[in-house]
């Protein structure tokens, strides 16, 4: 490199372009990891399959498919924006990838803006992946997708909010624990696989105040029985929501 | 350049709990130069540099960086540093080469990637992935991702840590070519070498404080004497070769037939000592002056070894 290479010519690049690199870039670290994607991709696929074929855990009257496939789409939407951001960003703290991105030009709520992008494309690709399996299986929707699209968003800020907590706070090892831990419980009482009524009625009204009770049993009432707007459902993941990106501000440390 | 310096502390404190790391700091940063923070390890050199960088608040006194603080003006300051922290700050499955363009992507004016990949012998990392990079090649790479955004200032955080004496070499010539660029440098170092042959000024860094700064050569004439050693004839008269040198130098037999001189050691004391040897017959041996080095001078400063 010749004389003059180095020579000071400082300044940020637009932010537009910086929130569409990092997000960029957050989507291929998602994408490239296994881990992330057994979470992500293979669990809610095998489970969608599995379960439609065979009627194990008794989704009830109707067909498995109807039953499974809002639970499903609920699976990934916690996988994504829950777990797999949890861990992803517990150990980009640890890494001190998130200390030196914040001696960078992109301002931290643009860092935070791109992750959420990155976590929105993933779950894109999840649902068109997962809707495109249960169409193959018999799948037949009800309602409509305002209420849906409305749903998913409100359930991906909560959890996002919650697994930003978890990595920003905790250490990473810890998280990567805790993360996978819940992503387990909440699957098997979460209302994802197996029906809300098949627990005693005690449990049943906790469980159903989860943020995961609350996505899948909204996302039922729609796609199964074609409620127009599941306003507890919605309330449910609002409070979430406010409680864990609140938490999240409040608690989140950057190193 | 302005001639403003590029880093200005007055007073820093820095506290962890009960412990101050940083304890009144003051510390000048010229512009266009390359300046070396020394210490040893636990001193204060990466919380210092660290508050430089904005990361920390300080607890007292006062930072102003490019005339900004760092804290406050964050916004307005990060395009204009560079920053190589020590260590990691890349994603794990990252290469190389998509973080360094990722790093460029953030910045305006970024240098060209692929040239400074070559420059800086990461063209070899290829596909890895970032945690299974060589300390060497991740070194690299974080220094690398300190200069795409074609800073005015640097803060490297011991860049040449974990380093063979090649790539060393390596990086103290990118150093030195960012310095003639117009690139102010500061760097953290516990290697006395790195700030010898590199700095233009020196900072020495003791429990938080500066204890002596200026150039390599300015510490070494200030702090500890040099010495001459010859061999020859046992039993010298060293009273009588004492009174030939000028006055506060101190001669002495060491072993047999070795000879030390401390003092300041000029052309002249070593002719006068030649002729001396030369009146009383005596073949100077193995004649050799040694020139103290920032080791001795941080010793004799600290009472303590860089290196712990």
């Amino acid at each position: 490199m010749s004389a003059g290479t180095y020579t000071p010519r400082p300044g940020a690049a637009p932010l537009s372009r910086m929130i569409a690199a990092q997000a960029a870039l957050e989507t291929r670290m998602l994408l490239r990891n296994g881990e992330q994607l057994l979470l992500t991709v293979v669990i809610p696929t095998l489970l969608l399959v599995l379960f439609s074929a065979v009627d194990i855990v008794g989704t009830g009257s109707g067909e498995p498919v109807d039953f499974l496939t809002p639970g499903i789409l609920a699976l990934a939407v916690m996988s994504t924006a829950f777990t797999g951001q949890a861990i992803a960003t517990g150990f980009e703290r640890r890494y001190g990838v998130l200390k030196r991105l914040g001696a960078s030009p992109l301002p931290r709520w643009a860092l935070m803006a791109a992750k959420t992008l990155a976590v929105l494309v993933t779950e894109v690709l999840q649902v068109v992946l997962l809707t495109v399996i249960a169409f193959a299986l018999g799948w037949s929707p009800e309602g409509g997708p305002l209420a849906v699209l409305l749903l998913l968003v409100l359930g991906t800020v909560a959890f996002s909010g919650l697994g930003l907590l978890m990595a920003g706070t905790l250490k990473a090892e810890a998280t990567l624990a805790a993360a996978n831990l819940v992503f387990l419980l909440l699957l098997v009482g979460g209302g994802v696989v197996v029906p809300l009524d098949r627990f005693p009625d005690a449990a049943q009204s906790v469980l159903g105040l989860l943020p995961i009770s609350a996505l899948s049993e909204g996302l039922r009432d729609v796609l199964q029985h074609g409620a127009t707007m599941p306003w507890g459902s919605l309330g449910i993941l609002t409070v979430w929501a406010v409680l864990g990106l609140g938490a999240a501000a409040r608690f989140f440390r950057w190193e | 350049m302005s001639s403003e310096p590029v880093v200005q502390a007055r007073g820093l404190v820095k506290r962890y709990g009960t412990r101050t790391a940083v304890d009144g700091l003051d510390l000048e940063v010229a512009a266009g130069a390359v300046t070396a923070v020394l210490g040893p390890n636990g001193a204060g050199k990466t919380t210092t540099i660290e508050t430089f960088e904005g990361y920390r608040r300080p607890d007292d006194g006062r930072v102003r960086v490019l005339g900004l603080d760092p804290v406050r003006d964050a916004a307005a300051l990060r395009p204009r540093i560079g920053v190589m922290l020590q260590s990691g700050g890349v994603y794990s499955g990252a290469r190389a080469d998509e973080m360094l363009r990722h790093m460029a992507k953030l910045h305006a004016h970024p240098l060209d990637v692929d040239a400074l990949i070559e420059r800086l012998g990461l063209g070899s990392c290829g596909r890895t992935a970032y945690r299974r990079l060589s300390g060497g090649q991740q070194q690299r790479l974080a220094l690398a991702m300190a200069v795409v955004g074609r800073p005015e200032l640097v803060f490297l955080d011991e860049p040449t840590a974990g380093l063979d004496p090649q790539a060393r070499r390596s990086t103290w010539d990118l150093l030195r070519e960012l310095r003639t660029d117009g690139v102010s440098v500061v760097l953290t170092t516990h290697f006395m070498d790195e700030a010898e042959q590199l700095a233009d000024d020196v900072a020495v860094i003791d429990a938080g404080r500066v204890i002596a700064q200026g150039s390599p050569e300015q510490l070494c004439r200030g702090g500890a004497e040099n010495t001459l050693r010859f061999t020859g004839r046992p039993g010298l008269e060293i009273a009588s070769l004492l009174k030939a040198l000028p006055g506060g130098s101190e001669a002495a037999e060491l072993a047999t037939g070795t000879y030390r001189i401390t003092g300041r050691i000029d052309p002249e004391l070593l002719a006068t000592v030649t002729s001396w040897c030369a009146q009383h017959g005596v073949m100077p041996e193995g004649i050799a002056v040694e020139r103290h080095t920032l080791e001795d001078v941080f010793l004799e400063l600290t009472g303590k070894e860089l290196r712990a």
